[in-house]
C-alpha cells in the first residue's frame, strides 16, 4: 500500500527518464501492445468496480474500460486492470503506468489542470452523502455536531467534509483511512458515528455490511461529484477515443440501440443518426483513428449506457440505485452525448 | 608527480598512463562524471516531462490552505492552516508515537530478555513463546489485529468504562482530565526545578561520600521525599494554580479533557510489542556475552542475583546491547509509517493526503524522505552519544 505510492512516485522519475519514448501518443502505444491498461478501484466498490472469485472484473467503471478496448481492438476483453487506491491513482496515470483511469474520480479544476490530467467525460453524476447507524436516531446531517466521521484519504470527500462542517459551524473528528475495506471494518465496529463518501459509494459499501439494514443514508447531498474517466493532459487523440467511447454508449441509449437489436438495426435501420453511429454511413471511425464499426462493437459487446447502468447499479442489483441525475437528458437527467456528426 | 621526478637509484621511468595513481584518479573521474550525467539526465527529464504534462512544481503549495482536518493534533491546527503546518502536525504525531513506543518497547524488551534467561521454567517459556510468535508475524498484520482488537474490545461512548473520577475508556479513546495551568504556575514550576536540582546535588554528594568513606546513603528515599515535598509546598504557596478540565459526555462523544485515540493506542501496542521481541533477543545476547566468571566473581563477593545483574552484568552488557538497540529504535520510528493502514495521522499519512490534494508527488515524496532521514539521523546521533558514554573507559 504505502510502498506502491513510493514506487509510483519513483516511477514518475524513472519513466520521466525514458521520457522521450513516452512523449508519443498513448494511442499508438496501446495499439502496439494490444491491450488497454485501465486503472480501477482496487478496494472493491460493487457496482463500479469489483472482482469476483474467478478474477472477472465488473461494474460501471469496468464497462468503460471494456468499451474503449472494444472500440480500439473490436474485443472488449483486451483490457488489463490495475487496482489503485484513491491516493495512488493520479501518480499511476501521470507516470504512464496506466493508459486511462476509470475509478469513480471526481472532476475538479485542480485535477484537470495542476495535476497534468484531462477529464474526458462524466459516466456517473454523484454527490457526497452521510451514512449513520439507525440506532443513532439522526435525521439530518445538520445534527452531526461533534460526531466522529470515517473518511477515505486522498479524496475530494475529505475536503468537502471539512467545508461542510465549517460552513455549518459544527465540530467533528476525522478518522482517515487509506482503503475502503478498513474504513468499513472500523465503521461497523463503531469507531465513527458517520461514514461519508459519494452517495453511490455509500450504497455500494453498504452491500458489504453484515447488517446493511441497520444503517441509513441521510438525505443531504453536500457536494457535486461528477465522476468520470481521466487521461493524461496533452494526450488528445487518446482522450478523444475514451470520450467518444463513452458518448457512443449514451447516444446508443438515446436512440434505442441495445446489445440485442444492434445487429438488426445495423442491417435495417433507416435512421441516419443510428446509421452514422453504427458506422454504416460517414467516416467517424477514421476521424478517431478507429475501425468503422467501433461503436457497433461497443454496443454489441457491452451494451448501451442504460444497459450498463441497470446491469451494475439498477433495480435488479443489491444497490438498487435509481437513474436520477444519470438518466438521459430527454428524461430529465444529465446524461447527454455530443452529436455524432 | 612521481613520474616527473627522477627516481632515486635511476629506476626506469614509467609512462604516465601506467602510473597506478594516475589510473586511479582517471577511473574515479570517469565514474563521477557518469554518475553526475545520470543524475542530471533524470532530473532534467523529470522537469521536462512534468512541464509537458502541465504539472505544477515547486514548494509554493506549502503556504496554501490545507482544507482538511487531522484527528490528532498536538499543536494548534484546523482546516484553515497551511499544508506546511499540516506536515508539522504529522511530524509531531510520528515523533509522539515513536517516543512512547521506544520507551515501552525498551521496558518490554528488557523484562522479556531477562525473563528468557530466568531459571523459572514457566517464566522462561512464556518469554520464549512471546519472542518467537511476535517477531515472526508481519508488523502490518499485527497493527491491524491490534486496531480491531482495541475497537472490538471497547464499549460505545454511552457505555464508557469509568476509570476513577473524570477518566473514561471507550471506543473513541481514553479520556483523561486535562490540567489547566492558571496564574502562579511559574512558582510551582520553579519549585519542581528546585527539587530536581536538589536531587542531582544530593546524588553527587552521596556518591562522593560513598567513595570517600564507604558509607551508603539512602539516596532513593531521600530523593523521593524531596521530589514530592518541595513541589507540593510550592503548589500550596502559589495558591493551587493548576485545575483540571474533566471530560464530559456529549451527544456523540466525550468532549474536553485529554484524549488518547484508539488508533494511537493500537499503534503503541503494535509497535512496542513487536520491537520489544527484537530488543528481548538483543538483551539476552548482551547478558550471555558476559563471561560466566563475572557472575561467579560477584557471587564470591556476596552480591545477590539482583545486585549482580544491576551492578555487574547490565553495565557491561549495555556495551554489547546499545549498537543493535539503536537499529531497533530506528526501525520502530520508520515502522510508525504503517500507521496509515489504521488511520493514525502520522507523517506519512498526512503526506499522502497532501500529495493527493496537491498532486505534487515528487516534492511531497522528497520532503517525506528528508524528514524520515533526519529523524533517523537524530536518533542515531543520540544513541551514538549514549554509546560513547557507556563505552569502556580505558584508563
Amino acid at each position: 500500500m504505502r510502498l506502491s505510492t513510493v514506487f509510483a512516485a519513483a516511477s514518475v522519475m524513472a519513466l520521466a527518464a525514458g521520457g522521450q519514448a513516452l512523449a508519443g501518443p498513448t494511442f499508438d502505444a496501446v495499439r502496439e501492445k494490444g491491450f488497454v491498461q485501465c486503472g480501477v478501484n482496487g478496494s472493491g466498490l460493487p457496482g463500479f468496480a469489483s472482482v469476483d472469485d474467478k478474477g472477472e472484473w465488473s461494474g460501471l467503471d469496468i464497462d468503460l474500460c471494456k468499451a474503449v478496448a472494444a472500440a480500439v481492438f473490436g474485443d472488449a476483453s483486451k483490457v488489463k486492470y490495475t487496482p489503485l487506491t484513491a491516493k495512488e491513482r493520479f501518480t499511476a496515470l501521470q507516470s504512464g503506468e496506466i493508459d486511462m483511469l476509470s475509478r469513480n474520480t471526481t472532476w475538479t479544476l485542480t485535477r484537470d489542470t495542476a495535476l497534468g490530467l484531462d477529464f474526458v467525460g462524466v459516466n456517473y453524476y454523484d454527490g457526497q452523502g452521510f451514512m449513520v447507524p439507525k440506532s443513532l436516531g439522526v435525521k439530518s446531517a445538520l445534527e452531526l455536531d461533534g460526531a466522529s466521521v470515517c473518511v477515505q484519504t486522498g479524496t475530494t470527500t475529505e475536503l468537502n467534509l471539512a467545508d461542510f462542517f465549517r460552513a455549518n459551524n459544527m465540530s467533528y473528528e476525522p478518522v482517515v483511512f487509506e482503503t475502503n475495506d478498513e474504513l468499513i471494518g472500523a465503521f461497523q465496529a463503531g469507531r465513527c458515528d458517520v461514514f461519508t463518501t459519494d452517495q453511490s459509494g455509500l450504497y455500494s459499501s453498504r452491500t458489504k455490511f453484515e447488517n446493511p439494514d441497520d444503517f441509513v443514508v441521510l438525505p443531504e447531498v453536500i457536494s457535486k461529484e461528477p465522476l468520470g474517466p481521466v487521461v493524461r493532459h496533452g494526450d488528445n487523440e487518446w482522450g478523444d477515443v475514451v470520450r467518444w467511447s463513452l458518448y457512443a454508449m449514451i447516444e446508443a441509449e438515446e436512440y434505442g440501440v441495445t446489445s440485442e437489436n444492434v445487429d438488426e438495426l445495423k442491417a435495417n435501420s433507416t435512421n441516419p443518426t443510428v446509421r452514422r453511429l453504427l458506422g454504416v454511413e460517414g467516416e467517424f471511425g477514421k476521424a478517431l483513428g478507429l475501425p468503422a464499426d467501433w461503436a457497433y462493437q461497443i454496443i454489441k459487446q457491452i451494451g448501451n449506457y442504460g444497459e450498463s447502468f441497470e446491469r451494475n447499479l439498477g433495480e435488479n442489483t443489491p444497490l438498487k440505485i435509481k437513474r436520477g441525475l444519470n438518466d438521459l437528458w430527454t428524461r430529465g437527467g444529465l446524461q447527454y452525448a455530443m452529436p455524432f456528426r | 608527480m612521481a613520474a616527473a621526478a627522477p627516481r632515486p637509484g635511476g629506476g626506469r621511468r614509467t609512462v604516465f598512463w601506467n602510473d597506478p595513481r594516475v589510473r586511479a584518479i582517471f577511473a574515479q573521474t570517469v565514474v563521477l562524471l557518469l554518475v553526475i550525467a545520470g543524475v542530471a539526465y533524470l532530473v532534467n527529464n523529470t522537469i521536462a516531462n512534468r512541464e509537458r504534462l502541465g504539472v505544477a512544481s515547486g514548494f509554493d503549495f506549502l503556504r496554501q490552505v490545507a482544507g482538511f482536518d487531522i484527528s490528532q493534533t498536538l499543536i494548534d491546527y484546523d482546516r484553515t492552516f497551511s499544508y506546511g503546518r499540516a506536515f508539522v502536525v504529522g511530524l509531531i504525531n510520528t515523533f509522539y508515537v515513536a517516543v512512547v513506543g521506544i520507551v515501552l518497547a525498551t521496558v518490554i524488551g528488557f523484562l522479556m530478555g531477562v525473563a528468557r534467561l530466568s531459571s523459572n521454567w514457566l517464566v522462561a517459556k512464556v518469554a520464549d513463546a512471546y519472542v518467537e510468535i511476535v517477531r515472526n508475524i508481519p508488523l502490518l498484520l499485527q497493527l491491524i489485529v491490534w486496531y480491531f482488537v482495541v475497537l472490538a474490545g471497547l464499549p460505545a461512548p454511552r457505555e464508557s468504562i469509568a476509570l476513577g473520577e473524570g477518566a473514561f475508556l471507550n471506543i473513541r479513546g481514553l479520556f483523561l482530565p486535562k490540567p489547566v495551568f492558571g496564574e502562579g504556575t511559574a512558582i510551582f514550576l520553579a519549585a519542581v526545578g528546585l527539587a530536581v536540582i536538589a536531587v542531582i546535588v544530593l546524588g553527587r554528594w552521596a556518591r562522593r561520600r560513598f567513595e570517600a568513606t564507604g558509607q551508603p546513603f539512602p539516596v532513593f528515599w531521600t530523593a523521593l521525599a524531596i521530589l514530592l515535598a518541595v513541589p507540593a509546598l510550592g503548589y500550596l504557596l502559589a495558591g493551587m494554580p493548576i485545575s483540571f478540565e474533566y471530560p464530559k459526555l456529549g451527544k456523540f462523544r466525550i468532549s474536553g479533557g485529554l484524549v488518547m485515540l484508539p488508533e494511537f493506542m493500537a499503534m503503541v501496542a503494535g509497535l512496542s510489542i513487536y520491537t520489544g521481541a527484537f530488543i528481548a533477543e538483543i538483551v539476552r545476547a548482551g547478558i550471555l556475552a558476559i563471561p560466566k566468571g563475572q557472575w561467579e566473581a560477584a557471587q564470591a563477593l556476596g552480591l545477590s542475583r539482583g545486585q549482580t545483574l544491576r551492578l555487574i552484568i547490565i553495565p557491561q552488557a549495555l556495551r554489547v546491547i546499545i549498537p543493535p538497540q539503536t537499529s531497533q529504535y530506528l526501525n520502530l520510528t520508520k515502522n510508525s509509517s504503517l500507521g496509515v493502514a489504521i488511520a493514525y495521522p502520522d507523517f506519512f499519512n498526512v503526506a499522502g493526503t497532501i500529495n493527493n490534494q496537491t498532486g505534487q508527488a515528487v516534492e511531497v515524496i522528497a520532503i517525506t524522505m528528508a524528514v524520515y532521514l533526519s529523524l533517523s539521523l537524530t536518533i542515531s546521533a543520540f544513541m551514538n552519544w549514549y554509546n560513547a558514554r557507556m563505552a569502556l573507559v580505558e584508563r
